[in-house]
């Protein structure tokens, strides 16, 4: 990036708007947040008020599911961080060399995309892995083996499926596009010497995608800390507390038991856990935007 | 190069499975959307195809408001987020201060407060403001968290520029209006039309505001899936044409401009 | 495009400001007798000309979120409501809701179940007109039953259930012996747990309001009920509730279901059930006790104080919950999926009667269930598989979670009830029920 020219009125102006709603945004309801996680506030019984001090963060503290949501959203997040960048980079390899309906493929590959998170998770809930009508239930059926009630026994493993199957597509695109950019000459070079297809892979093209990963990482990062409806629609956080995450949990206490302060608690929280992640995201952010810009 | 043509076929038949396996559910749903409810419920390649479950979800909901309401939520957010992007990326990029950079950051962290935390204070706010079931209020909501991914896109593709053609434009006497319209319009439209469709496909598919700020008027697509998605007797059929009708518009949209998401959506990871 | 936008909003302003009909939005839940409810409403709008609906209908667990947030910060967005047994005393005494005077004599109100009527009121006036009433049964699929040679009793037991599981398990041929709620929710599987609970002796309380949930009768219940529905349950129970139950028995899964009575005429149409004709009804099984052994539930229409069109709105929950509704269903699909369970005239009707094989047996479940009087021993509180508090949402929710949990096989059954009498205890506690 270049040296940095003298700000002017004009150019504040421009940027202006933008930063202040986007500040108005955030401060207004987190300050509104903050303020609720405070008091005692529960919309169906409003005779319970008053200043709660840190009773809300006690009580959640204590509340059995805040522990496994906290290790629910770390592992939801890393597992399917890892999965569609490894499968994303393979496909985008893969996709990468010209065969017979590229274009075709291509559009298979990337239109789980377009499909609203409600509607995949109510297709792979009934359609795909309902124990009982399923068509993975009657595929293992058919050849003799006990169909597997994937939400009941492996939820998070089921969760991590679904979500993956939505967020491929969009670590594919990147990558893909990235792939595009790599200098044949360089590959071309790199194959007279000799190189093998897995040591160019390893070599050549891991390297020159990494701005590329961490691009996936960060934005996908941002989604799924507040992953909801689809944990909503098929598991409802459980079994037990199997599934449930923060963001779920926070709607749990929020719109199910309708206690606001708790619920804001909870919110507040997420926050800090946002921010700390976010911390190591910067970081690593950084690096990638040192490499040109 | 014997060898490797043959593995070249292998590949190609391995990237093909890979892209039907990935495409198959929304292709079983697409399906199912055509059977009878009976015959929904068995894997049955070939049936008599029938329209009965559209035909029952139209009379039952009204596909086109809501259709329509989905078309002005994610069309007008993402043309009021551009406004504010715009603008504030060209400052960022062409302009940088020493906080540029964190000013970035904080706005992409922004969005990492779960939108159930916030629900009541937001609830409350668009209730004093009049925007409860008003698409504007879901417009504004959609922009407010679409534009930092918009402006840190526009940004990249903005940095992509090089400075020195802006420079000359300048020392030639370009005015600002002139220096936008003629070189950094064309240089950055790839990017900037990318960016518009991710972002048309992250209003499009925003569910979590969309039903609980509306209620009758506003109310977008994603909570006209809400009405079938819970079980009623037998209703994959039903569920299946409803789901196959929201996500049409904005699959078939993505399909068409398919060329831009793929060339376009570098986030400034291509050097 | 803003062009558009502007000529819309105009539009919109137009219709709210100016236009002659009064617009009643009503939320409302996805569920068949309510689709009919949508067909069927253009009927009364041509009646009512100056009246306009608008509906919003989501499945239950975002309408509950969607009404009680709307509600309770009096946003005035719904004119009309679908409220729950369990929220309407809840909400009047708020003062939320308008209270339904004045009805006129051709309502005939003294024809709806008294016990409906007493539990939509608060201190003796009526804040809700029951749209259907259920109660909870036995459904059991008689050629099944027929084929092994077993009998169902009038008054069937526990005992009689897992004898009755076990012999008509058939996994290798797909049918469950029996099917129940394992979906976590105060309405969803502590609905059912909730009876079983009390039919074995147990309470949530005693006349203390200290909670019951780590007493042996919860033990023993609850361990009953993840036996039975382990061996003889299908597969995935914890994502089953009224819902996804429905789905199994209707497609021929599963050969016994305990649960609302109203689920007795979808089963009975041979549109929407593989099984129609081949279903018998019996009362809902008991174990020590007949006290809540059954429930009592009724969803129904209850207006908010904020409509701007209170007048409009209640003229349509009179006429959504009128016998001439009830016939004009009758006309349009049978008298089996009449709405259920509100009228004692329906009821005495006999074209009723002949074409509802579960009358008999739905009226009997709904006259004995007493939500005073819901346990082997005196409580403080009313409802039979809920308590009447607005706590109860939250405590009967990580109960029934618990509980799912142990379903699964994730805890054990004494974790799920400590879990859960932890939570009971807390929550009593903070809203000053516990001393």
């Amino acid at each position: 990036m270049a040296a940095s020219t003298k700000p002017n009125r004009l150019q504040t102006l421009l940027q202006a708007p933008a930063v202040g709603v986007l500040f108005l945004w955030m401060i207004v309801p987190l300050a509104m947040t903050i303020y609720f996680s405070f008091i005692r506030y529960n919309l169906l019984n409003p005779d319970t008020k008053g200043f709660a001090k840190f009773e809300n963060y006690k009580f959640l503290w204590e509340d059995p599911a805040f522990f496994p949501a906290i290790k629910n959203t770390l592992v939801l997040i890393g597992s399917v961080l890892v999965i569609t960048v490894v499968f994303g980079t393979l496909l985008a390899v893969l996709f990468e060399r010209k065969f017979f309906g590229r274009n075709i493929a291509t559009l298979l590959v990337i239109a789980p995309f377009f499909i609203m998170p409600t509607v995949s998770a109510l297709l792979w809930k009934n359609m795909m892995l309902h124990p009982v009508y399923g068509l993975l239930a009657r595929a293992f059926a058919a050849v003799g083996l006990t169909p597997i009630d994937w939400f009941g026994h492996y939820p998070m493993v089921s969760i991590i499926a679904l979500v993956s199957w939505e967020w491929l597509p969009f670590a594919f695109l990147i990558l893909y596009t990235a792939m595009k950019s790599l200098d044949h000459e360089q590959r071309e070079a790199a194959q007279i010497d000799g190189a093998s297809s897995v040591q160019m892979f390893f070599h050549i093209t891991i390297p020159h995608l990494k701005r590329a990963m961490g691009v996936v990482v960060m934005i996908e990062t941002i989604f799924l800390l507040s992953i909801f409806a689809e944990i909503y629609t098929t598991t409802s956080g459980g079994p037990g507390t199997a599934t449930t995450n923060l963001a779920y949990l926070v709607y749990s206490l929020g719109l199910q038991q309708f206690d606001v302060g708790l619920a804001s608690a909870g919110g507040i929280l997420a926050v800090i856990l946002a921010n700390i992640v976010s911390f190591f995201l910067v970081k690593m952010w950084a690096k990638s935007l040192k490499g040109g810009g | 190069m014997e060898a490797s043509r043959k593995k070249v076929g292998l590949l190609d038949i391995l990237a093909w499975l890979i892209a039907l396996v990935l495409f198959f559910p929304i292709f079983w749903m697409a399906l199912t959307a055509f059977k009878t409810e009976q015959g929904a419920y068995s894997p049955d390649l070939f049936f008599v195809p029938t329209l009965d479950s559209f035909r029952e979800v139209f009379a039952r909901s009204d596909y086109k408001a809501h259709a329509l309401n989905s078309i002005y939520i994610s069309f007008g957010s993402t043309i009021l987020c551009f406004l504010l992007a715009i603008p504030a990326a060209y400052r960022m990029a062409f302009f940088p201060t020493p906080k540029t950079r964190s000013t970035l950051v904080w706005m992409l962290s922004t969005k990492m407060m779960p939108s159930v935390g916030v629900l009541l204070p937001i609830y409350l706010l668009a209730k004093s403001a009049g925007l409860l079931d008003s698409i504007w209020g879901l417009i504004l909501i959609c922009a407010l968290m679409n534009l930092p991914v918009a402006v840190w896109m526009s940004y990249t593709y903005f940095c992509e520029i090089p400075k020195a053609i802006l420079e000359a434009a300048r020392v030639d006497g370009a005015g600002l209006f002139h220096e936008m319209r003629d070189i950094l319009a064309p240089m950055a439209l790839p990017g900037i039309s990318s960016t518009a469709l991710l972002l048309i496909i992250l209003s499009w598919n925003e569910s979590f505001w969309s039903i609980n700020l509306t209620s009758a008027k506003a109310a977008p697509l994603t909570v006209f899936i809400a009405s079938y998605s819970s079980p009623e007797g037998l209703f994959w059929a039903k569920l299946s044409a409803a789901s196959l009708l929201a996500v049409a518009p904005i699959m078939v949209m993505g399909w068409l401009t398919q060329k831009r998401l793929v060339s376009g959506l570098t986030f400034g990871a291509v050097k | 495009m803003i062009k558009h936008l502007t000529s819309l909003a105009l539009f919109l302003m137009a219709l709210t400001s100016f236009a002659a009909p009064k617009t009643v939005t009503i939320a409302a839940v996805n569920n068949p007798a309510m689709i009919e409810l949508k067909k069927l409403s253009p009927k009364f709008e041509a009646a009512n000309p100056d009246i306009k609906l608008s509906w919003v209908i989501v499945e239950e667990n975002i309408l509950r979120g969607r009404v009680t947030t709307d509600i309770s910060t009096g946003s005035g967005q719904f004119d009309l409501v679908f409220l729950g047994l369990y929220e309407t005393p809840i909400f009047a005494k708020r003062g939320w809701l308008r209270e339904m005077k004045n009805l006129p004599a051709s309502y005939e109100v003294e024809d709806v179940f008294k016990s409906l009527r007493d539990g939509l009121s608060f201190s003796n006036k009526l804040y809700a007109l029951p749209f259907y009433g259920e109660s909870s049964m036995l459904m059991y699929r008689k050629d099944l039953f027929e084929a092994k040679g077993l009998k169902m009793p009038e008054q069937p037991t526990y005992d009689d259930i897992q004898k009755f599981a076990a012999a008509l398990t058939d996994k290798s041929a797909g049918i469950y012996g029996i099917t129940l709620r394992g979906k976590p929710g105060w309405g969803e599987n502590m609905a059912f747990i909730g009876t079983l609970v009390n039919t074995s002796g147990g309470s949530w309380f005693d006349m203390k309001w200290k909670p019951q949930i780590d007493t042996p009768e919860w033990k023993n219940a609850v361990s009953y009920y993840i036996n039975l529905m382990k061996n003889y349950g299908p597969p995935g129970a914890t994502a089953n509730g009224f819902n996804e139950n429905l789905t199994l028995f209707a497609s021929g899964k599963a050969a016994m279901w305990i649960d609302a009575t109203v689920a007795a005429g979808s089963l009975s149409d041979p549109k929407e059930s593989q099984v129609a004709g081949k279903v018998g009804f019996a009362r809902a099984p008991i174990a020590v006790t007949p006290n809540g052994s059954h429930w009592l539930w009724s969803w129904a229409f209850a207006i908010p104080t904020a409509s701007k069109s209170g007048e409009a709105a209640e003229k349509f929950a009179l006429w959504a919950t009128s016998k001439e509704y009830i016939n004009l269903c009758a006309a349009d699909t049978g008298w089996a999926t009449v709405p259920p369970g509100t009228r004692q005239s329906t009821y005495e009707n006999p074209e009723y009667q002949k074409s509802s094989p579960f009358a008999a047996v739905t009226l009997q479940s709904l006259q004995t269930a007493d939500p005073t009087n819901p346990c082997l021993h005196p409580v403080p509180y009313h409802g039979i598989q809920l308590v009447g508090i607005p706590e109860f949402q939250s405590f009967g929710t990580v109960v029934g979670q618990s509980i799912a949990g142990a379903l699964a096989g994730n805890m054990s059954v004494d974790q799920a009830l400590k879990a859960g009498q932890a939570a009971a205890t807390r929550a009593v506690r903070q809203g000053g029920y516990l001393k």
